[in-house]
């Protein structure tokens, strides 16, 4: 059943605020619970078409909390993350707006994050970017002002002590609930749980980690992570998806920077009848794992031109154990019970 | 970042680190030679009085000349005027292609070089490896604050000496 706390007056509206909530989001929410959050990610559209958001989340309608906005990921151009934020909430959804140091300097960052908040954006992913060699405009001037931590640390002073890093204030702070990304995959090893400290420190109340295919590797960042205590400090939610065939995950691994795939991996797909069935299997047992994996607090799923297979790995996964998320018809179908049971 | 936004890369190899030898050779010997700059730091504190007599904008010109061959040589320096060596395992993070000061990125390669330019080694895994070698509490513990942008090319020297230096 859908939690009355996620109902707003409108669907786009912000939520009636919470004691003990930075935001007015649903994930914040869901997360506070204790429940098991799923998100997940859309390419945003190369068009100024504004259907093309609903489109592209149709497939997974119903099936996650929160959905990321990316910003300009691998450095290539599309459509704004918070044009795209605006437009998910406009349909009713919760997005997690991501912001990138890589095209924008403290002064532009500090503007889109107040332009986000006053259209309504809860969730804010800070993130260092991919370099421009990774994407479309190799030849473009990479920015990196801030990092991803001077990002944390920017917002957090932003809403908690309502000042712009310059000192000046603010009038209305935002509130935000905010984000930061790990790779708990990439050398070295041993400092990823400290960076992920020196994160929430810097005002990371949830991550979103990269893929995860390693769960050994895994299982040891989380030992350390809950030796630290930091899942007791921040929300994590492991990274995942399928992967198409052998062929795009040697691909994957060889040209996406961070991504870890393990050749045991590589060698399951291989040896599978149906490679694309393989790869969400794959990825429904890692999900699983990680739902019994202690200190994580939920999974992000990014399955890129397979979106289909989102409501699927989360329903085959059974992680949710019969939650529902907020999802429009729904909310429609709630509010003609009730307006039924008044007449 | 997205699969479809991943494009193969090019060697384009960087002409970065010109002097890779003596810059590994200092991170190895990050230890004796954070103890070394202690006491230099101490002396240019005591020279204080001396300095103010002198004129700090007079010195400005020719320490930041002399700390940049200096720091040059020994650690790929480009000047940024708020030297945190100290506090990165005497690996200059103004090396890093994304300018990080607060440690690695999440796209360091599996054998420990760099997402950007994949022949050269990660800036950051080598404050690690310096910064476990120096010893010297959580190593990379601090979290910096963005580069001033003002301070470009000046001397950090006469900032210790002034004690307003950046970290």
């Amino acid at each position: 059943m859908l939690h009355p706390d996620d109902i707003g007056p409108t669907p786009s509206a912000p939520l009636p605020p919470l004691p003990g909530h930075v935001s007015r989001g649903r994930l914040e929410r869901v997360l506070r619970r204790g429940e098991f959050a799923v998100t997940a990610e859309i390419n945003p559209p190369d068009s100024a078409d504004p259907d093309e958001i609903d489109r592209r989340i149709r497939p997974f309608e119903g099936w996650v909390d929160a959905i990321n906005a990316t910003d300009g990921s691998g450095a290539h151009c599309h459509m704004s993350s918070v044009a795209v934020s605006a437009l998910l909430i406009r349909l009713g959804y919760s997005p997690v707006t991501q912001i990138s140091c890589r095209d924008h300097n403290r002064i532009a960052i500090q503007g889109n994050v107040l332009g986000a908040a006053a259209l309504g954006v809860a969730n804010i992913l800070c993130l260092t970017g991919d370099g421009v060699q990774a994407g479309d405009h190799p030849d473009a001037k990479p920015v990196f002002d801030l990092d991803s931590i001077s990002l944390l640390h920017t917002i957090r002073g932003m809403r908690d002590d309502g000042r712009f890093l310059s000192g000046r204030r603010i009038t209305l702070p935002p509130a935000v609930f905010i984000g930061a990304a790990e790779n708990p995959f990439a050398p070295p090893l041993d400092y990823r749980p400290l960076r992920l400290a020196k994160k929430i420190a810097a005002g990371a109340q949830f991550i979103q980690t990269q893929y995860c295919y390693d769960m050994p590797v895994m299982a040891r960042f989380m030992a350390r992570v809950r030796d630290l205590g930091l899942d007791r400090r921040c929300f994590i939610l492991a990274g995942c998806g399928p992967l198409a065939s052998a062929k795009a995950a040697r691909w994957i691994r060889a040209n996406i920077p961070g991504v870890h795939i393990p050749d045991a991996v590589i060698r399951r797909l291989e040896g599978a009848l149906d490679q694309r069935a393989e790869g969400k299997r794959v990825c429904i047992e890692i999900v699983q794992q990680l739902h019994e994996l202690p200190g994580i607090a939920g999974v992000h799923l990014m399955a890129y031109r397979q979106e289909d297979s989102i409501a699927e790995i989360v329903h085959e996964s059974g992680v949710l154990r019969g939650r529902t998320p907020w999802r429009r018809d729904l909310v429609a179908r709630l509010q003609a019970v009730e307006t039924q049971g008044a007449a | 970042m997205h699969p479809a936004d991943a494009v193969p890369r090019q060697g384009r190899a960087r002409p970065p680190l010109r002097r890779r030898s003596l810059r590994r050779w200092s991170v190895r010997h990050a230890h004796g030679l954070a103890r070394f700059y202690r006491g230099f730091a101490r002396l240019l504190r005591a020279a204080h009085p001396l300095f103010a007599r002198l004129g700090y904008a007079r010195l400005e010109a020719p320490a930041a000349a002399i700390e940049q061959a200096v720091k040059a040589t020994l650690f790929d320096c480009r000047m940024c005027g708020q030297c945190v060596l100290s506090a990165t395992g005497l690996a200059c993070p103004t090396n890093c292609p994304k300018g990080l000061r607060n440690g690695p990125c999440g796209g360091v390669r599996a054998d420990g070089s760099c997402e950007v330019h994949p022949a050269m080694p990660c800036v950051w895994v080598e404050a690690y490896a310096g910064a476990l070698a120096m010893r010297a509490g959580p190593p990379l513990g601090a979290t910096l604050p963005p580069l001033d942008h003002r301070r470009a090319g000046m001397s950090s020297w006469l900032q210790e000496a002034r004690g307003d230096a950046a970290s």
